[in-house]
């Protein structure tokens, strides 16, 4: 009888630890899938992400990260699972590649012009004060 | 120095051309990452024929156009007759009915002609994702060996069947 009690108990313990784990995976995965949503592109309304759209599409979307999700699949496997079929435009945050090159470094290069074009520009204009200054001194002796 | 005057003109107007061009770019066109892969093998349910399947498998050695279509969908209605005009000059085309009802896309295909030699059915959409369908109409040409050469992304237009699909299907059927 004893026996059977703590076979009865260990059972429910097991169980109970088991539907919890289930519960943790759950709430796992939707932590995750809000997070990740927030980082893609819903295709149908390209300017709202994959958590904000209702769009039937982005609800499929979400769907299936969910269930990649609960094959235990990480969230680099989700994202390249996407970007296969939608290709990198569905993250808003593009990875750096050759073609995505003049959108990540394109401002640094435009800002180098421009320092280098006032740095030019401020040297002339005092070169040209300089040589004011001296053609006025002219003046003034003669 | 009359070139150094117009140095900050030129770059005006050269930013002007390119922010102009891409002010004409359609957004809605992503190019497909797809281009240059092997078409996702699928089979699906016959339109029509429920108990029959469609499955690329059978394509194999064939070149074909697989265009993704639905009932709900007016931008398919407008590519339609185009369709049935490709039908009828033996362009081998194949239906993916996306996220739509049989009885529907089958009333489609009764009021407007069926251009399609099969329709697979595509109910729960879940090969549209495979093939990364964001907007009906989206057409696929696929090769003898099941790579895709081409993906139309939107109505198919006379000119982009005359420039492009027709030319593209030849050189690929020689």
């Amino acid at each position: 009888m004893m026996f059977l009690r703590a076979i009865a108990l260990v059972s429910l313990m097991l169980f109970t630890s088991l539907s919890f784990a289930d519960a943790n995976n759950e709430a796992d995965i939707n932590v995750r899938l809000k997070r990740l949503s927030n980082e893609l592109r819903c295709l149908v309304c390209q300017n709202s992400t994959l958590a904000d759209s209702d769009a039937p599409l982005a609800q499929d979307l979400r769907n299936e990260i969910r269930k990649l999700m609960e094959e235990g699949k990480s969230d680099e496997e989700v994202v390249a699972f996407l970007v296969a079929r939608y290709g990198d435009f569905v993250t808003f945050r593009p990875p750096v590649n050759a073609n995505t090159a003049l959108l990540w470094f394109g401002p640094f290069i435009m800002l180098a012009i421009g320092m280098i074009t006032l740095v030019v520009v401020l040297k002339r204009r005092a070169k040209l004060l300089e040589s004011q200054q001296t053609t006025t001194q002219d003046h003034t002796e003669t | 120095m009359t070139l150094k005057r117009l140095l900050p003109l030129i770059i005006f107007l050269l930013l002007v051309g390119l922010l102009g061009k891409g002010l004409f770019l359609n957004p809605k066109e992503i190019p497909s990452p797809l281009v240059g892969k092997p078409a996702p093998a699928f089979s699906a349910p016959i339109l029509g024929q429920p108990d029959k399947l469609f499955s690329t498998e059978d394509m194999k050695g064939q070149v074909w156009l697989l265009n993704a279509w639905a009932s709900w969908c007016a931008a398919c209605r407008d590519e339609h007759p185009l369709l049935v005009e490709m039908h009828k000059y033996g362009i081998p085309l194949y239906g993916l009915a996306y996220k739509d009802t049989e009885a529907e896309a089958l009333e489609v295909l009764d009021k407007m002609g069926n251009p399609y030699i099969i329709s697979a059915n595509d109910a729960d959409g879940r090969i549209g994702i495979d093939y990364g369908v964001y907007g009906v109409p989206e057409t696929y040409l696929i090769d003898k060996q099941g790579i895709i050469r081409y993906k139309q992304i939107g109505p198919i237009t006379p000119q982009d069947l005359q420039e492009k699909i027709i030319p593209l299907l030849k050189e690929l059927s020689a």
